[in-house]
């Protein structure tokens, strides 16, 4: 049993210490936006942020996560989050939509370190997040039309 | 569109459809389930594809399943054009499965494919929101006594003079007091609110917030998660297994043998996999498939020596082969390809008395419904299938012989139906399951006069059929030709006096299936190529090449103008840094319907690596109903196809498939996604279809840019420069 702090809120997960923090967020806190792509740090679309950092919640044992702040996209609710996700709606970025919350948290922490990214800060910050709808293109433009109304 | 089949759908049955969903679904505070059918209480129902609340609320019930591809936005585009309703006042939800009233009016049964969704529909969902709005404004007209034809709807708003107003959800309970028109006239295109225009997309919200629901996703009450121990190669089955070290796993279940392997069941996915991995499987290998990719290309290069059954005939090719003064051959390989959509694939089902409960990503629906019956013993009827959102597919989920759906029924059979099972498919799982874009070597010849014009083009091509074996053989291979082997290559548009099409389609233990763009995946990359090649033999430009070619296709014409003019393509293409080599190629190709035009930019550095720069996208795909959406797909399907271009390849040895995660099956990263451009060529013609046409054009569009680049002709995918 550990205790983790999610979202602002105190949880307590009944699991062994070695689960990775995506499936106790996914299968034990019933917060299912953050996704399975491939279980060994490869795709992003299991990222979260820990202490304000993207990781990825399938290559975090939960023993790792204890006493730091975890936010899932269920609980990104600061400025820079919403204006992500209002360029995100505005250039209709998502197809599928399964990548896009590792997307989104990936985005929102390189705008938070990086208010004005270039293409190259970009395609670095983004290289570990795949998308199998290649949604890129917009995704970069979403980032940057971020960055013009974060400004 | 000859048939039309729109059933009137009466409020009974709805809230019949509602109470079964009333089971405990567990979902995060204000989750969206749009895809799955609630039923609801609205009073106005006048069809089985529109709901009316008293809200004013607009529910579109889709029939086809929301992949990426943008068709709950399409679709709601086309019963909000007719219906004028407001576009915020629009929902979606997907449709139950009933072939009755969903069939893909292009198939006659109920499923999604064939980038043939809207193009089916386009008639369908007008008329259904037509005939909802004809009988709003007759309870309006009724009920302010005045004559139907001063009404106006604008926006979700009937009003007539300016005095008399009233919104869809007044009108609705009397509206469906009346009687449904049979068929009701359709707008004009110059009066299109939506069709042509922007309409955001219905699913972005929730898929940006975390709350779209994936089946990955959905947990059921005293849910068992599954995770199977898959044999190590195709064809072997179970023998025994030992249970214990996974009965000892914290959290473990039940651990129970199915005719694709051994499943663990736990409380959660982790409890579940670590039981998996603890498992010991003693597998019976003896029909096991055994080769490796080199084996395999060695017995289809003996096939490519020798003719095969006869696709396509004009003239006599061998002859003009013969006499022709020049003549060129290539020889052309594709690997096997895995779709590997971003959500690995996955099953929900809940077994009850006389009834089954499927929650999927639901690709196939009466193709899955007979087989899950077969199983069970039941009527297909008695399955019930919700359609929820699908990670990607790709073609994946809808597999003729509902592969990963079974073994998720065979589970929740197997523990007697005592718990819903989620069946939960890891990478590795995924991307080893097999039913790959199958591997394929190709041949061409030609044959050019003394002016330079091709004469004669014989076309040889080698792999296994997708078709043969499943329900849809009959329709689809005749004589000995499986027509999603050779479409591109026995159509081929250019006017060509003599032309042979033939194809070999050797059976093989490594299970093929359909991936987005199907035939056209291979087909466009030889033929797209090899023109280029001809070209070049002439001593011509590649463009003027292909024009001369196709003055009878006017619709490749228009495609192959359009995205020249806007690359550039006539003026020189700016130098590359030093050391750098710069390339432009182009490739035109028709697929479902739809005809697509790419110029594709790339720098070759001093090392050899590449990049492709940018590309230049023109699509003819008819009437553009949601124009924004067919800019993502080009976009997409271009990604998607570089990723193939680039590095797809599932390779065997000893049967066993090499690839089993990203780290050795890349996909393209965002920094090596070009920069796109996508123009559409006016049309008045009906829609045709827009998620894979993109996909088959970008490869050879590369490869010849490269060839310009460097001299080098690539025949082989993935594209590696010497
Ligand atoms: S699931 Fe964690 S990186 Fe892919
Ligand atoms: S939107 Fe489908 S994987 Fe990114």
């Amino acid at each position: 049993m550990v205790t983790l702090n999610v979202n602002g809120v105190r949880r307590r997960v009944d699991v062994a210490a070695d689960t990775p923090l995506l499936w106790a967020l996914r299968d034990t806190l019933g917060l299912t936006g953050t996704k399975y792509g491939c279980g060994v740090g490869a795709c992003g679309s299991c990222t979260v942020h820990i202490n304000g950092v993207a990781v990825r919640a399938c290559q975090t044992p939960v023993s790792a996560a204890v006493g730091k702040r975890i936010v899932t996209i269920e609980g990104l609710h600061s400025k820079t989050a919403k204006v992500v996700q209002a360029a995100w709606e505005k250039l209709d970025v998502v197809q599928c939509g399964y990548c896009q919350s590792g997307q989104i948290m990936s985005a929102v922490s390189l705008l938070v370190k990086n208010p004005k990214p270039s293409d190259a800060d970009i395609d670095a910050a983004l290289a570990g997040n795949l998308c199998r709808c290649a949604t890129y293109q917009r995704i970069r433009a979403a980032i940057h039309e971020a960055a013009r109304n974060l400004a | 569109m000859n048939e039309l089949r729109i059933e009137n759908q009466s409020r009974r049955d709805f809230l019949k459809a509602g109470a079964g969903l009333t089971l405990a679904l567990y979902l995060p505070a204000g989750a969206a389930l749009a895809a799955v059918g609630k039923g609801g209480a609205e009073p106005f129902a006048p069809n089985a594809f529109v709901r009316i609340g008293a809200d004013s609320s607009v529910t579109v019930v889709a029939k086809h399943l929301e992949m990426g591809q943008g068709t709950y936005t399409g679709l709601a585009t086309l019963v909000a054009e007719e219906l004028d309703a407001d576009w915020a006042q629009v929902r979606v939800e997907g449709a139950p499965a009933d072939v009755k009233r969903y069939a893909n009016l292009g198939w006659g049964i109920q499923g999604t494919g064939g980038s043939s969704a809207i193009a089916n529909s386009f008639e369908q969902m007008r008329q259904a929101g037509a005939t909802a709005r004809a009988m709003l404004v007759t309870a309006a007209a009724q009920r302010w006594n005045v004559a139907p034809e001063t009404i106006t709807v604008r926006q979700g708003v009937v009003s007539a003079g300016g005095a008399l107003k009233a919104s869809f959800g007044e009108l609705a309970a009397a509206a469906a007091a009346l009687p449904v028109p049979e068929k009701v006239a359709l707008k004009s295109p110059r009066d299109f609110v939506y069709i042509g225009k922007r309409a955001p997309r219905k699913d972005s919200r929730a898929k940006i917030t975390g709350q779209a629901i994936f089946t990955q996703d959905i947990r059921l009450s005293h849910m068992l998660v599954a995770v199977v121990a898959h044999p190590p190669r195709f064809g072997a089955k179970p023998k025994s297994f030992d249970a214990a070290a996974a009965k000892a796993v914290r959290g473990v279940a039940d651990v129970v043998a199915i005719p694709s392997g051994v499943a663990v069941l736990a409380a959660d996915f982790w409890s579940a996999k670590k039981g998996r991995d603890a498992l010991k499987v003693d597998w019976d290998e003896a029909a096991a498939f055994r080769l490796g990719t080199a084996e395999i290309l060695r017995q289809y290069q003996d096939l490519l020596d020798q003719p095969g059954a006869s696709a396509r005939k004009d003239g006599d090719a061998a002859a003009a082969l013969a006499a022709a003064p020049k003549r060129l051959t290539a020889d052309f390989s594709f690997p096997y390809l895995a779709h590997a959509s971003m959500e690995p694939l996955n099953c929900v089902v809940r077994l009850g008395p006389d009834i089954c409960e499927v929650w999927n990503g639901e690709q196939f629906q009466t193709v899955d419904q007979g087989s899950i019956a077969a199983v069970l013993g039941l009527k297909p009827e008695q399955v019930k299938l919700n359609m929820l959102y699908a990670g990607g597919s790709f073609g994946r989920r809808a597999n003729p012989q509902s592969d990963y759906i079974l073994e998720a029924v065979h589970i929740a059979k197997a523990i007697g139906g005592k718990a819903p099972v989620k069946l939960v498919w890891t990478r590795e799982d995924d991307m080893r399951g097999g039913y790959y874009r199958p591997l394929y070597l190709h041949r061409l010849t030609a044959a050019l006069d003394a002016a330079g014009k091709p004469v004669a083009w014989s076309h040889r091509v080698v792999g296994q059929s997708i078709m043969t074996g499943t329900a849809m053989e009959g329709g689809m291979v005749k004589d000995g030709v499986d027509r999603t082997s050779v479409e591109g290559a026995a159509n081929l548009p250019y006017a060509i006096a003599n032309i042979a099409v033939d194809l070999h389609s050797p059976r093989l233990g490594v299970p093929v299936q359909w991936w987005r763009s199907v035939g056209s995946t291979h087909t466009g990359f030889s033929t797209e190529t090899f023109i280029d090649e001809l070209a070049k033999a002439a001593g011509s430009d590649p463009v003027q090449f292909r024009r001369a070619l196709l003055t009878a296709q006017p619709r490749h014409l228009a495609a192959l103008d359009l995205a020249a003019a806007k690359a550039g393509w006539w003026s020189p293409l700016a130098p590359g840094k030093a050391g750098e080599r710069r390339g432009r190629g182009v490739a035109v190709h028709e697929s479902f319907n739809t005809v697509v035009a790419q110029v594709a930019d790339v720098t070759v550095k001093a090392d050899g690596s590449f990049r492709v720069d940018r590309v230049v996208c023109a699509v003819d795909c008819g009437i553009a109903v949601n124009p924004d959406v067919i800019r993502a797909q080009m976009e997409g399907g271009i990604g998607f196809g570089l990723t193939a271009a680039l590095y797809g390849e599932i390779t065997l040895k000893d049967g066993h498939v090499e690839q089993g995660n990203f780290p050795d099956y890349p996909l393209l990263k965002i920094g090596e996604m070009p920069v796109v451009e996508v123009h559409i060529v006016d049309s008045t013609a009906n829609p045709t279809g827009v998620g894979e046409p993109a996909v088959p054009v970008i490869a050879p569009a590369v490869a010849n840019a490269l060839f310009a680049a460097t001299g080098q002709r690539l025949r082989q995918l993935p594209l590696r420069l010497a």
